[in-house]
Order: C-alpha cells, then sequence, then structure tokens
C-alpha cells in the first residue's frame, strides 16, 4: 500500500503485525486520543531489606531469569564511550540466549562488537532512534531475517506505552547510584549529564538492572531513576569512556562553510517573526546546526532579546547561553559533556526531563509542541522538503532519527540546515532514499547556494523577502546541485526490506530496501 | 556606481573543493590563484583545474580575477594564453614593477584577444605591488593603461623584499600602503589593502582593517572565508553614519537652492568634500538618495 507521501510500505510485518501507515504529520494527533491501549506497567515487589547489589552483572543478569525471545533495552547516553551493552549481550550469549529484541534508544560506533550476536543468532531483532557503524552497514546488506524499527526519540516512549516494545530486561548505566538503585548521569567520573531517556524502560521493564562505577551512599542524589523501579544494582570499574562520552560536537565548527550556511539560517530566524521576547529555541549538536546558536546568540545580545527556554540535546554551548541569562530555562533530555553535567547537577534552572515529557506525541504536552523555532540537520531533502537523516549516499543505515521528526512536528518554525552538496554527492535532491521527517512539518531549508521555503509558507516567504533575504524555489536549487555534481546511477535494492521508518505516531512512514551486492 | 571591492578572496587554484564554493561566501571579488598558492608540480593542474571551473561553476555576481604567475617563470606565457580566452573580469599581474613589463604583459594579453576576435575593454587588470622597485613606480604603474583598474599591495612579498624581520606590527610596509593608495587615488581606481594572515585573530583583522580603510584603501585581500564578514562590517557605515551622511545632503540641497555653498551642522562646517564624503557614506550603504 502507498502512504499520505506516496511511498510503498507493506500491510504486514510478521513479527509485529499489521502496519499502519503515514497519514500525515499531525493526522492522528487530531483525535485527541490513540486508539492504540497502554499497557500497565510490571508491578513487582520486594522483601523488607532485601538486598540488590549484585557482584557482577552476570550475576544480576542471571537473577532476572533471561529468556529465549526476551527483549532488552537500553539507553544511549554514553554514546561512542559505551561499555555495558557489549558486555551484557556477551553474557547472555554465553548463558545461550537466543532472538533476543534489543531496543536501545541508540546503536552507535561503540557497539560494532554486537555485529557476531547478529550474526549468531542472538540478537535477531532490532528497535532504535538510529544505527551507525558497522552495525549499520550489516543491517542495510540484509544480515537479519527480521527488519529493524526506527523510530523517533518520543514515538520510543509511545512504542513502550502501547506494548510494541515489550521490554523484559532493562540494563541502566548510570554515572552514579546508590544501593537502592536511586541514580542519576549528572555525578561520578564517568557524568554523562541527563538520564532522560532511560526513565521510560526503568518504568515499563520487568526486571530493572542499574549499572554504575560509582557507588554512593544512600540516597542518590539528584534521583534521575527512581528505586522504586529497580530490581539489582551492580558495580563495576567502568561503565565507560568518558573521553568519548563528551562526543567533542560542543565546539562551535570553524568550517567556513557551515559557519556561512549557519549565519544565514540565523538571518532567518531573525527575520521570521519569532525572533522575540519569551522564544524557545532548540539546535543539533556539531555542524552548522549547533553553529546557528553562536550566531543567535550574538543577534539575542545585540537586540536585547531574553529567551524562554532551550531544549532537547543540551551543549555546553546552551549552559553558557542560560548563565549569560539569553534563556530562562534548559530542558535536558541528552546532554553532550562534563561541563553540561556540572550545570544539571547545580543550577536548578538546567532541569532534565525524560523522553515522554520531551517528545511523546500522545500525552497532553510533550516540550517540543511549545517548542517555537528549531535548526536541524539532514543527510538529504527532497523537493518536497522530506528530509532523510537514516541512510547515506549508498543506501546504508548510518545516522539516526532522534528528535529529528518530533521537533519538526512540535516547532513553528524548522529551520533545516545543511550544504547543498558533499563532496559529490547531492544532498539537496528530487527524491530522499529514506524519508524520516516529512517535509509538511518542514518550514525553510538553508543552504550555502540558497534559501527555500516550502511553499505550504508562503506567509514566512513574504516576510523573509520583505526583510531582504532572498529566496529561491528548491527545484531551482536542485538544478544547479544538479548541474554541478551531475546526476547519480541509482542505488540498487533487492526487494527485501530491512527496516521500517515509525513516524513518531506509530505509523510508517518509509521502508528501507537491502542494498545488492555489486 | 562602481563593482564594490570590500573584500577579495583568494582560492589556491590547485584545490578543486575551494574553486567550486568560492562564490557563496559572500565576498565582492575572488581571487583564483596560480601563483604563489600553487606548488611548482602543480602548476599546470591548477592551469587545467580553473579553465574547467570557470567554464562550468557559477560564480554568482561575484568579480572574477585570476592571478597569473610571472612572465619571468616558465608558467606565465600559458596562463595567459589559458584565461585570458575566458575573460575573466580581471586579471592580476603579481610583482608588477616596472611599466615596461606592465606594457609587455598588456601587449600579450591584447594579442591573444586579438586571436580569439575579444575586445579589449571588458577584462580588467589589477597590477599588484610587492617589492620595493615596485612601490617607488607605483603612481606610474596605475596611470600606464586604463585596463588597470586597482592596485594591490603585497604585504608579505614586500616585507620579504625590504628584508624587513619582525614586521607583525605592519610599520615597515606603512609608506608603501600609503604611496600605492595615493597612486591608486590619483588614477581614480582601487586599491586593495594585503591579507592578515592570523585567521583565527578576529580583533587583530578589525583593527587592521580599520586602519586601511582610514587609510584610503577600497578593500581588503582575505585567505579564509570567515574574515569576509568582518572586513564588510568595518567597510559597511554605521546607522549613525548613514543618518548624518543623509542630513547632509538634505541640508545641502536645501542650501544649494538657496545659493549657500558653506553651511554648519551641529557647529561643524559642511561644505563640498563633505558632501562628496556623505554621498560615498550612502554609496557604500547602497542607499540611493
Amino acid at each position: 500500500m502507498k502512504n499520505a507521501i506516496n511511498r510503498e510500505i507493506p500491510n504486514k510485518i510478521k513479527y509485529i503485525g499489521e502496519l499502519e501507515p503515514f497519514m500525515g504529520a499531525w493526522e492522528k494527533l487530531k483525535k485527541g486520543w490513540m486508539d492504540e491501549i497502554s499497557v500497565p506497567p510490571p508491578n513487582k515487589a520486594k522483601l523488607p531489606h532485601q538486598k540488590k547489589i549484585c557482584a557482577t552483572l552476570k550475576e544480576a543478569i542471571l537473577k532476572t531469569n533471561p529468556q529465549n525471545g526476551m527483549t532488552l533495552t537500553y539507553h544511549h547516553h554514553l554514546r561512542n564511550g559505551d561499555d555495558i551493552l557489549v558486555k551484557a549481550i556477551s553474557i547472555l550469549a554465553e548463558l545461550g540466549i537466543k532472538d533476543i529484541t534489543l531496543a536501545s534508544s541508540s546503536l552507535n560506533e561503540s557497539h560494532d562488537a554486537l555485529l557476531r550476536y547478529l550474526e549468531d543468532g542472538t540478537i535477531t531483532k532490532i528497535w532504535s532512534s538510529g544505527i551507525r557503524g558497522e552495525l549499520g552497514k550489516a543491517i542495510s546488506k540484509g544480515i537479519l531475517k527480521n527488519p529493524v524499527v526506527i523510530h523517533s526519540h518520543g514515538g520510543r516512549v509511545r512504542a513502550i506505552h502501547t506494548g510494541k516494545i515489550k521490554p523484559d530486561l532493562t540494563i541502566i548505566p548510570a554515572a552514579a547510584a546508590d544501593e537502592e538503585g536511586n541514580a542519576t548521569g549528572a555525578h561520578g567520573k564517568s557524568a554523562f549529564g541527563s538520564i532522560g531517556y532511560a526513565r521510560i524502560d526503568a518504568r515499563y521493564a520487568k526486571q530493572v538492572i542499574v549499572v554504575t562505577d560509582n557507588l554512593v551512599d544512600y540516597p542518590c542524589i539528584p534521583i534521575g531513576i527512581r528505586q522504586n523501579f529497580v530490581d539489582y544494582v551492580v558495580e563495576v570499574n567502568s561503565i565507560g569512556d568518558p573521553t568519548k562520552i563528551a562526543s567533542g560536537t560542543t565546539r562551535i565548527t570553524k568550517s567556513p562553510m557551515d559557519l556561512r550556511i549557519a549565519k544565514l539560517a540565523a538571518d532567518v530566524i531573525e527575520h521570521s517573526g519569532l525572533f522575540i521576547e519569551g522564544f524557545s529555541f532548540q539546535v543539533g549538536a556539531g555542524g552548522a546546526s549547533l553553529a546557528v546558536a553562536k550566531f543567535i546568540r550574538e543577534k539575542m545580545k545585540h537586540k536585547n532579546i531574553k529567551g524562554s527556554f532551550m531544549l532537547g540535546g543540551i551543549t555546553s554551548y546552551c549552559v553558557e547561553m542560560l548563565n549569560e541569562g539569553l534563556f530562562k530555562t534548559l530542558f535536558d533530555v541528552q546532554s553532550f559533556d562534563a561541563e553540561v553535567s556540572h550545570s544539571l547537577l547545580n543550577n536548578k534552572r538546567h532541569i532534565e526531563i525524560p523522553a515522554a515529557l520531551y517528545a511523546n506525541p500522545f500525552n497532553c504536552g510533550c516540550m517540543t509542541n511549545k517548542l517555537d523555532v528549531v535548526a536541524l540537520g539532514a543527510l538529504e531533502i527532497d523537493t518536497d522538503f522530506n528530509v532523510n537523516v537514516i541512510t547515506g549516499s549508498e543506501g546504508n543505515i548510518r545516522g539516526a532519527s532522534g528528535g529529528h521528526s518530533d521537533t519538526a512536528s512540535g516547532a513553528q518554525l524548522t529551520v533545516v540546515v545543511c550544504p547543498s552538496f558533499r563532496g559529490r554527492i547531492p544532498i539537496v535532491t528530487k527524491k530522499v532514499h529514506t524519508v524520516v521527517t516529512p517535509g509538511e512539518s518542514v518550514h525553510v531549508l538553508v543552504t550555502e547556494r540558497g534559501i527555500c521555503v516550502n511553499p505550504q509558507y508562503p506567509d514566512l516567504e513574504k516576510r523573509l523577502n520583505k526583510a531582504g533575504i532572498k529566496t529561491k524555489k528548491i527545484e531551482e536549487l536542485e538544478k544547479e546541485v544538479d548541474e554541478i555534481v551531475g546526476t547519480a546511477k541509482p542505488i540498487n535494492f533487492t526487494d527485501k526490506i530491512v527496516g521500517l521508518i515509525e513516524y513518531r505516531d506509530g505509523t510508517i512512514i518509509d521502508v528501507i530496501r537491502q542494498v545488492a551486492e555489486f | 556606481m562602481k563593482t564594490k571591492r570590500r573584500t577579495m578572496l583568494y582560492i589556491p587554484g590547485n584545490n578543486p573543493a575551494m574553486l567550486q564554493q568560492g562564490g557563496i561566501y559572500g565576498a565582492d571579488s575572488l581571487l583564483l590563484d596560480l601563483e604563489d598558492a600553487v606548488a611548482l608540480n602543480e602548476k599546470d593542474s591548477a592551469r587545467i583545474l580553473v579553465k574547467n571551473m570557470l567554464n562550468s561553476i557559477s560564480y554568482y555576481n561575484t568579480e572574477v580575477c585570476v592571478r597569473v604567475n610571472h612572465l619571468d617563470t616558465p608558467f606565465g606565457i600559458e596562463d595567459l594564453e589559458t584565461i585570458v580566452p575566458l575573460q575573466p573580469d580581471a586579471i592580476r599581474f603579481p610583482k608588477t614593477e616596472t611599466v615596461k613589463e606592465l606594457k609587455k604583459l598588456i601587449d600579450i594579453i591584447e594579442s591573444i584577444e586579438n586571436k580569439h576576435n575579444l575586445p579589449h575593454n571588458k577584462m580588467t587588470i589589477h597590477a599588484m605591488i610587492e617589492t620595493a622597485l615596485g612601490v617607488q613606480n607605483v603612481f606610474e604603474i596605475a596611470k600606464f593603461s586604463k585596463r588597470v583598474d586597482a592596485i594591490t599591495i603585497g604585504g608579505q612579498d614586500l616585507t620579504a623584499d625590504m628584508n624587513i624581520v619582525n614586521a607583525k606590527d605592519g610599520s615597515g610596509i606603512d609608506l608603501a600602503r600609503k604611496m600605492i593608495v595615493m597612486a591608486a587615488k590619483a588614477n581614480n581606481i582601487d586599491a586593495i589593502d594585503t591579507v592578515f594572515v592570523d585567521v583565527n585573530d578576529e580583533e587583530g583583522l578589525r583593527l587592521e582593517t580599520e586602519y586601511a580603510k582610514k587609510i584610503g584603501f577600497t578593500g581588503k585581500a582575505v585567505i579564509n572565508p570567515r574574515q569576509i564578514d568582518i572586513i564588510h562590517e568595518v567597510y559597511t557605515p554605521t546607522e549613525a553614519e548613514i543618518r548624518r551622511a543623509f542630513r547632509i545632503i538634505k541640508e545641502f540641497k536645501k542650501n544649494k537652492d538657496a545659493g549657500i555653498g558653506v553651511f554648519a551642522i551641529d557647529g561643524k562646517m559642511v561644505d563640498a568634500p563633505v558632501v562628496a564624503r556623505a554621498r560615498h557614506t550612502l554609496d557604500l550603504a547602497e542607499i540611493k538618495y
């Protein structure tokens, strides 16, 4: 069947059931509730003074009574510095557990070593907001029998609520924890800041193991993960490599191209009508996206404008803007370095939020719904403004949906910032390989070769033109790019579906097909 | 109004990515370099690359100049034979020292143009002054041909030619700067200041540009796109300057109708040169009056 953006979607996937085609960015929200019923979280019990501490991770896993076909959930706050997930899976494999559904909030290069467990049938299904590195390549080549499901950060919460992801076990690395399992990411030698993604896992998993390299006296505060959800606590030497936890994406780029794009984007924001006292703002980390914050910061100072809140992935750059009084509050679902952790711990206006509050579409007000302006990157964007942030130019899975479609859906102004081409690869194209964020939720594209406003938002274009900002049709820009880099030979795919792209509301917006071997 | 040349961005002729992106940074002028930025064993490939780029890439409305190698090198003639038929907006000639060599250059350019049935009045020439001898002859160089419409100073080479060791404050080439500006202005052509080499020193760049503007340079050469906005800011009149210029023009018109040539605004004398400066300010701000 075809969905609302004309992508071919299968009616059914065996292990998931009937699929619902994408109907439009806000169609399912119009009703005011979702038809799917929330599954109840487990009711658990412990005896008075029963000990939760286990000597090793293996001991804790054994106590959870792992079974074939189980679902393991995980958070990715440690990013590329994560040491625990691979260990946990290797323990499960050693115990002979097969057919695991892995539902990590994201997967990256630190999880390359999981590849062998995909090969040997230990892991057979994956739900995640992103997959990078060797896993992405292997999945794209068809290593798994079942397609992976790529969801957004908000969509993950919905998938757990509705029982699409049924966590049997969650393992939660924490930078500090106590013997009862109260845990935080905000302090300790491996501090990673917010632990917001893991909150839903702690609430819904039948068994919860907290793993820390910093066991502190009871109670561990601030309480990110609460003891009443935690079954076992394990102390290990290290939960990860802190140097890789800081992603290095918190410094403003020196790339003249990214800076040029960012400056143009800041000009667009300034003249959008939303750059006013009390506005709210979100940027991604790294590249042109974070650099937008640099120019917005200068403009806010110049015009003496104070914002309300910054949201989402919080970098030390956001912390600086909070400390300068440019924004009143940071809502932090995911943070990026030690400096952010320090602020999260010490500044009461720097608030940790769970993924549900951040972006779950099915509640009475996720924070992305209150967002005024967001600047987002793209791997590809097409002439319908659909954005791909998941598959690369060779068709392989190599990115993350993350909060892209969540914030685009919520913000009053979604600005996509990217170069029009990278090397010889066109970024602005007629049709993206994979749609993650639907074009209707993207207002404007800013590239080094032109600013294109989505024709669905003519008032914005008029406003920008009136302020002296030149715009061009996205079709013209696409043609210009095509003249420079030439038309690429299409990627060869087989009919096998290796990935489903779930929109935040649970409908299927696109599929990823297996890349054919040469 | 003449084309503004507040910034001239150097782009190494052997760097495809930078050549490709040259037009996006908002520089007033681009300088595709076949000379010092290109190693000896890359001269031919840079020439071919620049030729193909000129044929295929849109630099939007940016002025495009090509710096060729000197005629004393084995590359100069071939550079001209390749580039002149493509008629970029300008050719920049390095280490111009005498009128004699400038004449030789123009003769070669025009014979190539004749061969290709091209006019002699389209592509201009920027003479680059990089030696003490060139500085001494700069007025004659600036005056020699109508095709020369800008004089530029190559601070690095000039410093070396003058055997100046500790050169950071620019005092050694200060006289040369002023002589070049004077020669250019005397011939009503542009004077472009030398590059500022420390791309991370934004404040230093701003100060040096402010100085260049103050002594009369039309603009400044740029080695990194990040320097462009700072230079443009310096060369763009402030709101207060624009308001004052408007007031001067308005009062001037009023007084002129009453037959008065000299008058005062806020106690300061306004006469014809002040009015000319006010017009220049509004021209720079691209405001019609």
